[in-house]
């Protein structure tokens, strides 16, 4: 057993409205800066997991992406090696 | 024997209480039940309350999903337990896949707390078989995260099916789709209300009564059962 280091990126889908992202974006003009053309904010998932070998850690954080840490109704996610 | 409904109780649930309430004017036995708890009690009905269970953490609703009571619940929803969820309740309702879509965030980002016009749209459902269909009426709505939100093809199915259960009128509050309050499972039995129908069952504390109809309807079904 080793501690595996993963990264779930989860980000509302293209098509879901992002408020947060958009005042985001709406105030960065008041601070000089030139406006963004897209902002979007989503979450960003550090997890360290005992497992056999990198590939067991992987499809079990996949598992846990798909089933809490996104909500594939409104949410894509990536699940990588950090 | 009275019909008894249970009210669950969630870390960070709000308008249990509320809820308890309503259930008693509406003439049932109040019942409360404890997330961490299994069991339903007997209970005959069960409503999620609004709040904010577990704090939001990740998404309203994500973790309550997983509570020890709502294993119970969504078993015994598929077998017809009437299931009301408002608003946070809702939100758990969408996270337990006993409703499809989603609730996300007020599109205006504000957190809207108002007396709201909604349109009951289906009274084929428990909870709302003694309205009208096409009954206008006013009950609080208060949230920020009521931004209902579904592929367009779930969308014209809950239409088709008449399972969009309540609309709002006169404004959207949360930009949701289509205007949705409410809507129901193919049964009837599970409805998510993002409004509150337990704020509006007294005139001294609400805009009006109109809310206690909810728990009218579903009272009478058990009790005609």
């Amino acid at each position: 057993m080793a501690a595996v280091k993963i990264v779930v990126d989860v980000m509302l889908k293209p098509e879901i409205l992002d408020p947060q992202g958009q005042a985001v974006s709406n105030a960065l003009p008041s601070l000089g800066f030139a406006p963004a053309s897209s902002l979007r904010i989503g979450k960003h998932v550090e997890l360290e997991l005992e497992a056999s070998d990198e590939q067991a850690a992987l499809e079990q954080a996949e598992k846990m992406a798909e089933t809490l840490l996104a909500n594939p109704v409104i949410e894509d996610y990536t699940v990588r090696l950090a | 024997m009275t019909p008894r409904i249970g009210v669950v109780t969630f870390p960070g649930s709000l308008d249990d209480r509320d809820a308890q309430r309503a259930v008693r004017l509406a003439g049932a036995e109040p019942v409360a039940l404890w997330h961490g708890d299994a069991s339903l009690h007997g209970v005959d009905a069960v409503v999620l309350p609004g709040g904010f269970s577990y704090g939001d953490y990740l998404r309203c609703g994500a973790i309550a999903r997983f509570a020890a009571v709502m294993g119970t619940i969504v078993e015994q929803a598929a077998n017809g337990l009437p299931v009301l969820g408002i608003c946070n309740g809702f939100q758990v309702l969408c996270e337990s896949h006993l409703l499809p879509g989603a609730l996300t965030r007020n599109q205006h980002l504000h957190f809207i707390n108002r007396d709201q016009r909604l349109r009951i749209e289906s009274t084929s459902t428990v909870w709302t078989s003694e309205y009208a269909e096409g009954q206008d009426i006013v009950v609080p709505v208060k949230n920020g995260e009521g931004c209902y939100v579904a592929d367009e093809k779930t969308l014209d199915e809950l239409e088709a099916s008449g399972r969009v259960v309540a609309r709002y009128v006169g404004g959207n509050p949360n930009g949701s789709s289509r205007d949705i309050a409410g809507i129901a499972n193919a049964a009837g039995n599970v409805v998510g209300l993002m409004p509150h129908p337990e704020h509006a069952i007294e005139d001294l504390t609400g805009p009006g009564t109109d809310g206690l109809t909810f728990f009218t309807s579903v009272l009478k079904r058990l009790v005609d059962a």
